[in-house]
């Protein structure tokens, strides 16, 4: 009988391991941005083009870099997370339009409703390169000096809007 | 077994996801692909193939960007391809990347101090087997060295010795 007890004992080791594996979101790769500066850029901004948005505008005050676009399946289950976000006026959002056609994306905010203080026009990508964007919707939290300090690859949930980026920009903005 | 079914079902909703990704934008990528210019320069081409053999697509992660038409790994190899052309040298690409998605981009993952266990991890492994194999020799030559026997049993065996050729060979009938 004894003589089963160790391999018994690394399998249900191994069993703990693969348990553990399956409880972690592969598509989650940490980003190599948090607490480095936001990279810098100047693009059009959605249904304005003469108007251009870059990041240093928004210097001393918090606030989120939404990814979106209107081909992104992911994107429709957050957004009336992010209309009620901005009803709050807590925080300050701004949209990256990601690879998209600028007439889809207009009929996207009119349709569902335009949670942007604006958004910008990145239909070639490549902004989204220098964000390190690969899993659309993706949310950024900015701080004040223009430092990304969160990142959350996936849709928003109302979880981790009240457990995680809400108490951090409460943070940031004290 | 639900649960089996239920985590299969998982997989394959990813992966299907995965092709969503491409599939779902069938606007969007025919308009990559058509626009993809790809250079008459094969020396070019050749660089741009082995950086992308060396960087994972994040959209299907067990394909490099060579392997895959995810969207963003043919963005990502045009990037290649600017960046190449601007006089960017493989390892300053590669960093590149690395500064934008993070180590995990890497097919082969630096060795740091939180890989060290990754990269050693199967030798120490090896070395434990080792070990452990040493050890059951040893704990069977005392087992051994410790067997007592009778002058009658080493007598048979002294006679079986000397009577090796197999037509000699009796087998006793009562073995104990």
């Amino acid at each position: 009988m004894k003589r089963f007890l160790i391999p018994l004992a690394i399998f249900v080791l191994l069993l703990g391991f693969l348990g553990l594996g399956l409880q972690l979101n592969p598509r989650e790769v940490p980003s190599p941005l948090i607490d480095k500066p936001a990279p810098n850029f100047t693009l059009g901004v959605l249904g304005n083009q003469a108007s251009s948005f870059t990041p240093t505008q928004m210097r001393g005050q918090v606030w989120l870099l939404n990814v979106w676009a209107s081909w992104c399946v992911a994107c429709r289950e957050e957004h009336d997370l992010l209309m009620a976000l901005s009803e709050q006026k807590l925080v300050p959002m701004i949209g990256l339009d990601y690879k998209d056609k600028v007439a889809d994306a207009e009929i996207w905010l009119k349709e569902r409703g335009n949670p942007y203080v604006l958004s910008i026009s990145d239909s070639k990508g490549q902004v989204g390169i220098d964000y390190g964007v690969y899993g659309v919707p993706e949310t950024f939290v900015i701080d004040r000096d223009g430092v990304i300090r969160y990142k959350q690859i996936g849709p928003l949930t109302p979880q981790i809007l009240q457990e995680k980026i809400l108490p951090l920009i409460q943070k940031l903005n004290a | 077994m639900r649960k089996i079914i239920y985590i299969a079902l998982m997989v394959y909703a990813w992966q299907m996801n995965c092709f969503a990704q491409t599939a779902n934008t069938p606007s969007l990528s025919a308009k990559t692909l058509s626009a993809q210019p790809l250079s008459d320069n094969p020396a070019l081409e050749t660089q741009v193939n082995t950086i992308s053999n060396e960087l994972r697509c994040l959209v299907c992660q067990n394909q490099t960007i060579a392997d895959s038409n995810a969207d963003l790994a043919i963005d990502l190899k045009n990037q290649i391809r600017l960046l190449l052309t601007q006089g960017r040298t493989q390892a300053e690409i590669l960093d590149y990347m690395v500064q934008r998605y993070g180590d995990f981009v890497l097919y082969k993952p630096p060795l740091k101090a939180s890989t060290w266990f990754l990269w050693l991890g199967p030798f120490i492994i090896l070395l434990l087997a080792f070990f452990f194999l040493w050890w059951q020799i040893q704990a069977r030559k005392k087992l051994i060295n410790a067997q007592q026997f009778s002058a009658v049993d080493l007598a048979r065996a002294q006679a079986l010795l000397n009577n090796s050729a197999p037509n000699n060979l009796v087998r006793p009938k009562d073995q104990p």
